[in-house]
């Protein structure tokens, strides 16, 4: 079979994903190690649009509980159960109500962080204890904790595809396609979406277990609602609705930040500037390029 | 003289000050067909919508098989056995013409909380759907895109994916609009081959069509049923040519 452009894209992405630790070893710049590995676990969560468990694994660390297996299988559980909570009320709503209603939801769970002062509230807190795994998974080890990630991005990445090909998947499509079709042929879309909703709320809370672990730091940041737009910035500029967008659109927008503030050719103003350049290529990016950047490459006839 | 299938009663219909069904009394019996007609803004579209489920009339009662489904939800009323077209052509444009079907078939097969057999590849979905493809006579356009179908074409596929539901009742909202003659002629053809076979209401502009394919016709003027009867019962009634076929005749 012949792959598509857009899945060359995305295979290569991997492959540089994979070759980043010897490469930063050779190079001496762990910094880029950092990078990569916050790019991949953002690639992981906007696939959704929210992060509010990050907060649970640092509040299950705090309790003690640093069991590496039961603190992400309780931030996952967690995650979909707000996830269908949320969930069941927001989906009766579509388009700009449904944005509103869940950022409501994820700034009412923030401010309830904010509120605790157990947590240090505002300020947040250094998690102390990063999820213990056991035999020879260390989280504290850079590279381990990079693979790791790494290799979860790619499970994810692997069930999404399935799941988008499976019949829930092509209810969920058809819904979207057309949604009076579907309903005249006996299709209520409404718990279809409810359990992707609940997916993608378990994606997500994976996706704050990895990066608790990866600032060591527990704030109630993680579930603001500039956080959320972020990941919709992620998501509209890797092209929505695509298995490779969310993926290109996390490490396009990470790297230009990156490059933005730090790429000592730029000049100083516009370093100093960095958020206004990046929103400037935010707006072209929707006005010229509506599909994001896996639209630029022909994805296979499936997507 | 056959059962009822589909009965509705004092079915009430207003959008703000405009009253679009006034009281409809409405008797389709298993296995004919039975065409609405009537003038523009006479209801048409309205009665087929309270049928199918999409809208809620506001009093009367549809009974479905002896059972009382005024209550009950579109998609319930689907898997009891409805299907329908629309007026203006509803598919899925970005699927091919074979997804389509396929989506009908499982929608009937009911089987939908499946997350990871890759359903493109299952024979049990795919096979049902090639063979109504062919039967409608799209089987060398199975694997062309729903939106690069011709007119025509997306007509067939929206019969097609009513049709792969294996439904007790067809809903036919004016198949054969906007098709040119030859088109429309073998759509008619292809409605014939159903006549007996299905039960089927059908709303239709075209004269021609709803004369050769109907069992029985029923007028639909301002909101309410003029008359209903056999096809030259309803050419002969003085007071439909004077409602409606008398403008007809007279273009």
């Amino acid at each position: 079979m012949k792959l598509a452009p857009r899945t060359l894209a995305l295979v290569a992405v991997l492959v540089l994903f994979a070759v980043v630790p010897p490469l930063v070893a050779a190079f001496g710049q762990p910094f880029y190690l950092d990078l990569f590995r916050r790019i991949m676990i953002f690639a992981i969560a906007a696939v959704s649009l929210n992060l509010i468990l990050a907060y649970a694994v640092g509040v299950l660390a705090h309790h003690g509980l640093t069991s590496g297996l039961v603190q992400w299988a309780l931030a996952i559980g967690a995650s979909a159960l707000v996830a269908a909570a949320i969930g069941a009320i927001s989906i009766r709503t579509s388009g700009i109500y449904f944005i509103m209603i869940t950022l409501a939801f994820s700034q009412m769970l923030y401010y309830l962080g904010v509120s605790i002062e157990e947590y240090g509230g505002d300020d947040g807190m250094r998690v102390k204890t990063l999820s213990q795994f056991p035999a020879g998974l260390d989280l504290a080890d850079p590279v381990t904790f990079y693979y790791l990630v790494f290799a979860l991005l790619v499970l994810v990445l692997w069930f999404t595809n399935r799941l988008v090909r499976s019949r829930f998947g092509m209810v969920i499509r058809a819904a979207k396609s057309n949604e009076a079709r579907s309903r005249a042929l006996g299709f209520s879309p409404y718990p279809y979406r409810l359990v992707a909703f609940t997916i993608a709320g378990a994606m997500c809370g994976l996706a704050g277990a990895l990066l608790v672990n990866h600032t060591a730091y527990l704030t109630p940041e993680f579930m603001n609602w500039t956080r959320s737009g972020e990941l919709l910035f992620m998501v509209i500029l890797g092209g929505a609705g695509t298995g490779a967008g969310p993926v290109f659109g996390a490490a396009g927008l990470l790297l230009l930040e990156d490059l933005l503030q730090g790429w000592s050719l730029l000049p100083q103003g516009m370093r100093a500037y960095w958020q206004f350049w990046l929103g400037l290529v935010l707006v072209l990016v929707v006005l010229f390029a509506r599909r994001g950047l896996a639209g630029l490459l022909r994805g296979s006839a499936d997507e | 003289m056959s059962e009822a299938l589909l009965q509705a009663r004092g079915l009430r219909k207003s959008f703000g000050a405009l009253a679009a069904l006034d009281g409809v009394d409405l008797e389709v019996r298993e296995g004919e067909t039975h065409a609405i007609i009537g003038p523009n803004g006479a209801g048409k579209t309205t009665l087929i919508n309270q049928l199918s489920g999409r809208q809620r009339p506001d009093a009367g009662r549809i009974l479905f098989a002896g059972e009382d489904i005024t209550r009950l939800a579109e998609p319930a009323r689907a898997k009891k056995g409805f299907a329908r077209s629309f007026q203006v052509t509803s598919i899925y444009r970005e699927f091919t013409a074979l997804d389509n079907v396929a989506l009908a078939v499982q929608a009937h097969a009911g089987h939908s909380f499946r997350f990871w057999r890759n359903a493109r590849a299952e024979p049990a979905l795919r096979e049902p759907a090639r063979e109504v493809l062919a039967e409608v006579g799209l089987a060398a356009r199975a694997d062309v895109l729903a939106a690069n179908l011709s007119h025509g074409e997306q007509r067939q596929l929206e019969i097609a994916m009513a049709l792969a539901t294996r439904p007790r009742l067809l809903l036919l909202d004016e198949p054969v609009a906007g098709m040119g003659i030859e088109e429309s002629q073998r759509m008619v053809a292809f409605l014939a081959t159903l006549k007996g076979r299905r039960t089927m209401i059908l709303v239709e502009h075209d004269m021609d069509a709803v004369f050769s394919l109907a069992d029985r016709i029923s007028v639909l003027v301002y909101g309410r049923i003029l008359a209903t009867g056999r096809p030259e019962e309803i050419r002969a009634n003085p007071e439909v040519r004077a409602a409606y076929l008398g403008e007809d005749e007279a273009c």
